[in-house]
């Protein structure tokens, strides 16, 4: 295993920089008080000292503590809108991919459509149609709305391929039944593109709660990463020189998609070996 | 054959247009009140001041979407209005309508996007091709890495340090708005210059954020069509370097990267959004966020209509193209 | 007089592959009379088509050329530089690929993929002449004029493989490569192509290898055979001499399992796979499938000898 990372360098910082940031977010749980988060717990706009390593912002929030209790919300909307989106995606392209036909002309023709639309803007809409602050799982739902498309698309072309191949024949002929092949046969053997596609999948969700966030339309008592982004743009944080405020927040941002890119790249190469870089 | 692609593809076209208006007017359904009087009922509990004009805005609302009219009549209603691209006055703007402020903003978007887009690809996909081929020189390769982290980095929050390395830090560029506040819109070299300037920081995040992006794929394409036959063929039948790379390698390659551009353009403009929203560009970016902000529905309304639409008209137009690049598809059907 | 055209002396070429390195062609030597028709068959994983890639300097890494020499006329090939090479394909030596497949670039019209290699090899002609050029060559293969305006979709298998045998001619090269030319193309169309390929190579006076698995199809084109088993040449010999009596057990085999129009008989196959090439056995590599291996096999691998005029073999119970 550890002989395989060394030759796929990216899926090795890919699983370094998650690591990390799990680690933090673990051990940050542990010792920091979290209810310093809340607005007014502790003085405003301190730079970081030995009481507050992050510094504090404008409301009055301890920035390690939003930092802490923050990440874990922005990955959970990523991961289970992701997941959600990567199910229902899987299961919609097994279905046209495999049966073809008019199934396969709709279900197409949906996904299609639906990635033409830019996503966040749809989402805009949905979020300010539906009154009253959003909860985390709220977003987490709209989110994974569209988290569906792509993945769709993507599994699809995958299925088609594999439906050639000579074993799918050999149990169609066989008498297996269209599930059972797609169960027994096809869907092992693109286990490692399903895994790509997911952490592709979480990636985007990540991307897309954030886009939201810091245009407003998030959980607004949440101290999830995207509304830090949201107040420290509402508070004009850069120009005032308050470079505390906007570092955390970033960095860990950063290190999430850098993170998550790499193992996408380090799974693609997995799932596709002719991906492998060349000598 | 021809004309029945083409007829498809407007098809397509057609029916996106149709399905934005229909998610436009039953989407704020969803809550169950109508956003005018959502803002009435806002602007008392602030504390009395009513927004001038909104009591005219309810007649008309309720002229058009009147809730006692059946829904299908509401419907209809809704769909031949935006089809005379009439979106009703802009709530918090009232009289200005939202068509107004939409086509005040649209040419500052369509700048931006249009020269980084355009730029972005064809630096990356130049950049991606020459990363490929064997030929190129060794130094080429540590270009890589960042190109990749950049790619990973969503455009804002590269936005966002960019502003802080090059507006706050080092004031090198004007950091807010499409121009100098206050400055008066002429012609001139020093307006022009201004304009520019403020664009620069945007149009460098999103240019740098995309580049990769397409070098990548750019690069991943040549991989792929450098193993083909027909390459190995080009190579025995003694071309010269240049003339395989760019007739057989490059011009197949380009296909399924303008594919690509073709699928991208959404997530373009999501980035884009973003990266006004942190600039205070005064694009159709920034007008959301204000409309968001402001809870001017129909301003909302309106400038995701016009967004879907133009969208999917720039895919209609690539679609298009596209035959014209492959001339294995003008002649087979869909597959 | 025929001189020779082409000698080919200890030519090895590996493959690196993190469990082994891999030889496709190994310590093979053979050499083509000009006008002569010479046929290289073996099974799938043989490292016929590598030989042709390395006839013409074409290996690429992970592979590369471990030692030997080809020799065109008096020119040896792995001294001359990367243009001279260049040059010397298509101009000296070229290829017909298996062309029904993907040999042609899909978004090249055909006129356009004989002509720039015309233009790359430094012969100027204006358009009329070029026009001119393209239809007589397109008719020497049988192909009409108009092929010259389409696309590589818009032509039959057949038809695709006719345009690359015309674009390997088009410079009048002394020896034509055919790597598997009909493997895609059922018997009618095969026959016009061999046909075509046949006559082609009278015209020019060029030298033709024959690269393929079908021993049918050798038995009725090619001069001299040459048998390649696991990256080494086996037996060489004039076709004839080989289909009369074979004296390697691979070769026996071969011929043996072609079937006859006149007996009918139980089909005879050869028992066993061909060997991983990273994977070698010791000493002869067809040992484990050979009914008549001794135990000198086992250990000794067999050097390829001249054991009557003009026939070679490489086997310890020739």
């Amino acid at each position: 295993m550890l002989g395989y990372l060394r030759r796929n360098p990216s899926l090795a910082v890919g699983i370094v920089l998650l690591s990390l940031l799990a680690l933090f977010v673990i051990v940050g749980n542990l010792t920091v008080d979290t209810s310093l988060a809340r607005p007014l717990s502790v003085r405003a706009l301190q730079p970081p000292s030995w009481d507050h390593l992050f510094g504090t912002d404008r409301q009055g929030r301890d920035l390690l503590a939003v930092m802490v209790a923050g990440t874990p919300l922005t990955l959970k909307i990523g991961f289970v809108a992701g997941f959600i989106g990567v199910g229902i995606g899987t299961a919609l392209a097994f279905t046209a991919g495999y049966y073809r036909g008019t199934v396969d002309a709709v279900i197409r023709g949906v996904a299609d459509v639906g990635l033409t639309v830019p996503g966040l803007l749809v989402l805009i809409l949905i979020a300010v149609s539906v009154r009253g602050g959003l909860t985390v799982n709220e977003m987490a739902i709209i989110v994974a709305s569209l988290a569906w498309l792509n993945p769709t698309r993507t599994i699809r072309s995958q299925v088609l391929t594999l439906r050639e191949r000579g074993y799918v024949e050999v149990a169609r002929l066989n008498g297996m039944s269209g599930p059972a092949i797609i169960l027994r046969e096809m869907l092992p053997n693109l286990l490692p593109y399903l895994a790509a596609t997911l952490v592709n999948a979480v990636s985007a969700a990540i991307l897309a709660s954030v886009g939201l966030e810091v245009l407003g339309l998030g959980p607004v008592e949440s101290p999830t990463l995207g509304m830090t982004l949201y107040w420290i743009n509402f508070n004009a944080a850069i120009l005032n020189g308050w470079w505390w405020w906007w570092l955390a927040p970033t960095v860990i941002i950063l290190i999430v998609f850098l993170g998550l890119f790499f193992l996408t790249v380090g799974l693609d190469e997995v799932a596709n070996p002719r991906l492998r870089r060349s000598a | 054959m021809q004309l029945a692609y083409i007829a498809r593809r407007v098809l397509i076209f057609l029916l996106i247009v149709w399905l934005a208006a229909t998610l436009n007017f039953f989407l704020p359904k969803l809550s169950g009140e109508d956003p005018v009087r959502a803002k009435l009922l806002q602007s008392a509990q602030l504390g009395g001041y009513v927004q001038a004009g909104l009591e005219d805005m309810v007649k008309v609302y309720n002229q058009r979407f009147g809730l006692d009219k059946p829904l299908w009549r509401q419907y209809l209603t809704f769909l031949h209005d935006t089809a005379r691209l009439d979106f009703n006055y802009s709530i918090a703007n009232y009289p200005r309508t939202v068509g107004q402020m939409i086509a005040e903003a649209v040419p500052w978007t369509i700048g931006l996007l249009g020269v980084t887009t355009l730029l972005s690809f064809a630096l990356g996909t130049f950049l991606g091709a020459l990363l490929a081929w064997p030929g190129a020189p060794r130094w080429m390769r540590w270009v890589m890495p960042p190109l990749w982290a950049m790619h990973a980095i969503p455009f804002f929050l590269l936005g966002l340090i960019l502003a802080y390395l090059l507006a706050f830090q080092v004031p090198l560029l004007p950091i807010f708005g499409g121009y100098t506040a206050g400055a008066v819109p002429t012609l001139s070299l020093g307006f022009i210059w201004d304009v520019v300037s403020h664009a620069l920081l945007p149009a460098l995040s999103i240019v740098l954020a995309t580049t990769g992006g397409w070098a990548l794929g750019m690069r991943g394409m040549m991989v792929t069509t450098m193993g083909e036959d027909y390459v190995t063929f080009a190579e025995a039948k003694g071309l010269k370097s240049p003339t395989i790379f760019i007739r057989y390698c490059l011009r197949n390659a380009i296909l399924p990267q303008t594919t690509a551009l073709a699928l991208a353009l959404a997530q373009i403009l999501s980035g884009a959004v973003l990266v006004e929203v942190i600039f205070g560009y005064p694009g159709i970016g920034a007008l959301l966020f204000q409309a968001i902000q402001e809870n001017d529905f129909f301003l909302i309304q309106g400038i995701v209509f016009t967004v879907i639409v133009a969208l999917g008209f720039a895919t209609l137009i690539l679609d298009v193209v596209y035959p014209w690049l492959d001339p294995r598809i003008s002649y087979r059907r869909e597959s | 007089m025929n001189a020779e055209i082409l000698r080919v002396e200890r030519l090895r070429v590996s493959y690196d592959h993190p469990q082994g390195a891999v030889h496709a062609v190994d310590d093979v030597s053979f050499s083509l009379q000009s006008h002569e028709r010479f046929g290289l068959a073996g099974e799938s994983g043989s490292g016929k088509s590598t030989m042709a890639l390395a006839i013409l300097r074409m290996i690429r890494p992970p592979g590369h050329i471990d030692g030997g020499e080809v020799w065109l006329g008096d020119t040896p090939l792995s001294s001359q530089s990367d243009e001279a090479m260049r040059r010397l394909r298509l101009a000296g030596i070229s290829l017909v690929p298996q062309g029904s497949m993907n040999a042609l670039n899909p978004v090249l019209r055909i006129k356009g993929q004989i002509a720039d290699a015309l233009e790359d090899h430094g012969i100027a002609l204006s358009p009329r002449e070029l026009n001119a050029r393209v239809a007589e060559l397109l008719g020497h293969v049988g192909l009409a004029p108009e092929v010259a305006e389409m696309y590589p979709h818009e032509l039959s298998g057949g038809m695709k493989q006719r345009a690359c045998i015309a674009i390997a001619i088009s410079m009048g090269p002394k020896v034509i490569i055919a790597d598997e030319p009909t493997s895609a193309l059922d018997v009618v169309v095969q026959r016009q192509v061999m046909a075509t390929l046949g006559r082609v190579q009278q015209e020019l006076g060029a030298a033709v290898i024959l690269i393929g698995h079908d021993m049918g199809l050798m038995a009725q084109f090619v001069d001299r055979l040459g048998v390649m088993y696991a990256g080494r040449l086996v037996e060489i010999a004039p076709i004839a001499e080989i289909l009369a009596a074979p004296r390697h057990p691979y070769t026996e085999m071969l011929v043996a399992s072609l079937p006859s129009l006149e007996r009918k008989g139980e089909m005879r196959g050869i028992p066993g796979l061909a060997p991983l090439l990273r994977d070698l056995p010791q000493g002869c590599a067809f040992h484990p499938r050979c009914p008549r291996a001794i135990d000198r096999c086992r250990g000794e691998r067999p050097a390829l000898r001249e054991v009557a005029p003009k026939q070679h073999v490489a086997c310890h119970l020739a």
